[in-house]
């Protein structure tokens, strides 16, 4: 048996990060709090571009800080919304085909990604993956504090989780497989016998040449 | 008396000048060397139309294509792709000939429901331009892409098992032809090996069917592949081919070209090197030189420019054995030059062009293809070269692969061959891997990649050259790495690899030199046999 730990955002879907987040932010209780939320949001926001481009856990914990206040009710109320009309929209055509031949190939599939667990559960349960590693908020009395309960998913980490997940599993790592659309996912992508560069960035694009490893884009 | 196309070197005979990839080199032989030349190129048809309209209209073994049709049928038409011929020809290309005269019959007897297939089966999917090139705008504007499109043999949605041979190999094909209620299949007859039950058995099937043949122990048995007779590649496919044309209605259309492979300009290259006119000879030296100093960008860029000028030879039409007949003997009217006797050491260029690599660069595993497998096979008899000889070639072998259109061949050449050169081993160990690859997968289904599992039937297609060589040595090779691997040795020059050839021989070597390309195969007869 051997594990596919597939990244998710730009790699199966062309949403990122930011689009749930913001579907959350402009659905909020009152028009005044949408606005107190956005603003908070676009003061973050030159923090975040930077954090993007130099450290992936950084940008998602700016990120997921705009959720704080948020009530767990709401969250989870909006996450059907969320899927239904942010990110279903948004699969790669080929995605599932992609999915699906990594479980007819006797793979479990794995998604491994910095989005929060309640919505990533319902993108797991749509692609009918066998388990899925996401983000996960602090909650206190039922409300979002803005921050991240460790392990934070991004980066390097992804790489150090997928292991000692194949090593809980008894996957063999050297049959594993894993795909992504990012460079900042190579720790990911190296620690696996079979990583596949999926929609990739140029700098995945060209590392990719580089190590011979399967290049494409599902938006054929 | 000799043939026209055999060569004897003599002590003052001019170099020969062959392909090294993309290049072309000038290498020394020994006096006595055998030299076997392409025959000049048949006599075209005078009118391909009118052949095709007659060939169709009075077909062998079947009634004509016309009778065939009624008002309201299910017509799929398959296309062999454009792995041949090589390179491409130009426009019109014979298919499309072919299908305007069908499309225009079909039309003048009410049937519309048509779909044209292009009968890939494992090779990567045609590009739209190609395709263009290959059918014509006319055509393509009218059924592309919904009504003129690649067969995709991984669409387990549209393939359906039809049967079994008496010895259980699964017949898996394309369901819309399938669901037809007539196929008619337009092939170009290019070598010996296609055509005839392979065109619908292997062209529109799916790797369960064709796993059936294209594995070691077929290519071991196959002596050789190239002559149908003795090919065990061609008993099994044409097992599998008989329940096919047993369930489904087939009208098949076989048409030939002749080796015109080079524009006039460029025919020297097919010639003897001492009949050059000086004219030739200054040219040959120009393009040698010129091959030499320009970037493999530019090379490849320039090979794939000019189309070929091949002309059409042979239209035949009808039931299948009858018409494969016909075209395989026009084929080896085209190809076949009588030779008496092997050699210990045949040489041979190996070219920048395979079925396998059409606009992309001849990768090492091609080069392996190339060498022990087609141009080994290029016999009918017995093989050019003695079991045990040598096979030496001039390639650079350069570590050099497409990534798109060859991406599970790198994985192949530098993870799974370093494990195992043997055949039968990569069979069972790692094909199945590869046959389920998810990424390689989708680069087949949805990008242009070949099937994951092609680069190991590209290393079985070697196996029969393999098991019958003693060695190989590769002439200006430009690592060791990738000889290595192969288990191939290498040599700086020519002289060091006949040196080498020579080993503990203790009498002289008989040395043939096969000159391709344009195709030639050896007729060969072993002294006594007669």
């Amino acid at each position: 048996m051997a594990g596919a730990y597939f990244d998710v955002d730009g790699t199966l879907v062309s949403t990122n990060l930011i689009q749930p987040t913001l579907f959350y932010l402009v659905n909020q209780a009152t028009p005044v709090q949408t606005l107190q939320r956005l603003g908070r949001a676009l003061v973050g926001a030159p923090r975040m571009a930077v954090a993007e481009l130099v450290d992936r856990r950084t940008f998602n914990e700016l990120l997921y800080s705009s959720y704080a206040g948020m009530s767990e009710d709401r969250l989870m109320m909006l996450a059907d919304e969320v899927f239904d009309r942010v990110i279903r929209p948004a699969v790669y055509p080929s995605a599932r085909d992609l999915v699906r031949r990594s479980l007819d190939a006797g793979h479990d599939v794995i998604f491994v990604s910095g989005t929060l667990d309640f919505i990533l559960q319902r993108v797991a349960d749509y692609f009918e993956a066998t388990e899925y590693i996401a983000n996960r908020l602090e909650l206190k009395k039922g409300t979002a504090t803005g921050k991240l309960l460790k392990p934070v998913v991004a980066g390097p980490e992804k790489a150090r989780l997928i292991r000692e997940h194949a090593r809980a599993r008894g996957y063999d790592l050297d049959h594993c497989h894993a795909f992504s659309d990012s460079y900042s996912d190579l720790p990911m992508l190296s620690v696996v016998g079979h990583p596949a560069a999926v929609n990739p960035d140029k700098r995945l694009a060209w590392l990719a040449k580089a190590y011979g490893w399967p290049s494409y884009r599902l938006t054929a | 008396m000799t043939h026209p196309c055999l060569v004897t070197l003599e002590r003052d005979s001019a170099p020969r000048v062959l392909f090294a990839g993309d290049r072309l080199v000038e290498v020394d032989l020994p006096a006595g060397t055998r030299c076997i030349y392409p025959k000049p190129p048949l006599a075209p048809l005078r009118d391909v139309d009118a052949a095709i309209r007659y060939a169709i209209n009075h077909p062998l073994g079947t009634d004509p294509l016309y009778a065939k049709l009624r008002p309201g049928m299910k017509v799929t038409i398959a296309i062999d792709d454009l792995s041949m011929p090589l390179p491409p020809m130009r426009r019109p290309d014979v298919r499309e000939r072919v299908l305007r005269i069908v499309l225009a019959m079909l039309a003048e007897h009410g049937v519309d429901d048509i779909e044209m297939i292009i009968a890939t089966s494992l090779h990567r999917r045609m590009k739209p331009a190609e395709i263009r090139w290959m059918v014509g705008d006319e055509i393509y504007e009218r059924y592309a892409p919904d009504r003129l499109y690649n067969h995709d043999a991984e669409d387990v949605d549209n393939m359906v098992l039809i049967g079994e041979t008496e010895l259980g190999e699964p017949v898996e094909l394309n369901r819309r032809a399938v669901e037809s209620d007539l196929i008619i299949y337009v092939n170009l007859n290019f070598v010996p090996m296609n055509g005839g039950y392979k065109s619908v058995a292997v062209g529109l099937c799916g790797y369960k069917s064709l796993k059936a043949h294209h594995n070691p122990w077929t290519i071991r048995k196959s002596d050789s592949y190239m002559d149908p007779a003795k090919s065990e590649l061609a008993t099994v496919i044409a097992r599998i081919g008989k329940v096919a044309h047993r369930e489904l209605n087939i009208f098949n259309i076989e048409t030939t070209v002749n080796n015109r492979m080079f524009d006039r300009s460029l025919d020297f290259l097919a010639k003897n090197e001492d009949d050059l006119t000086p004219k030739e000879r200054l040219l040959l030296k120009g393009l040698v030189a010129t091959t030499a100093r320009l970037p493999q960008a530019a090379r490849q860029a320039i090979f794939n420019k000019f189309p070929a000028p091949y002309e059409v030879t042979g239209v035949f039409a009808g039931e299948t054995t009858a018409v494969h007949e016909k075209a395989i003997a026009k084929g080896f009217e085209q190809y076949l030059v009588p030779i008496e006797g092997q050699a210990d050491v045949l040489v041979t260029g190996i070219p920048y062009i395979s079925p396998y690599n059409v606009h992309a660069y001849l990768n090492p595993l091609l080069v392996t293809v190339m060498a022990q497998g087609y141009l080994f096979n290029m016999y009918r008899g017995a093989p050019l070269v003695k079991k045990g000889g040598t096979l030496i070639i001039t390639h650079p072998c350069s570590d050099k692969f497409d990534h798109e259109q060859h991406a599970p061949y790198i994985e192949f050449v530098h993870r799974i061959l370093p494990e195992t050169r043997d055949a039968m081993e990569l069979h069972k160990r790692f094909e199945a891997e590869f046959a389920r690859h998810p990424s390689y997968l989708q680069m087949y289904r949805t990008g242009h990649a070949y099937h994951p599992v092609h680069p190991f039937f590209m290393w079985y297609w070697g196996e029969n050259g393999r098991q019958h060589l003693g060695r190989v040595i590769v002439v200006g090779a430009d690592n060791e790495a990738i000889p290595k691997l192969f288990g191939w040795e290498t040599a700086p020059n020519m002289d060091e690899a006949l040196y080498r050839a020579k080993g503990e021989h203790s009498h002289s070597l008989d040395i043939t030199l096969l000159h391709v390309p344009p195709i030639v195969m050896g007729d060969v007869s072993l002294p006594g046999a007669r």
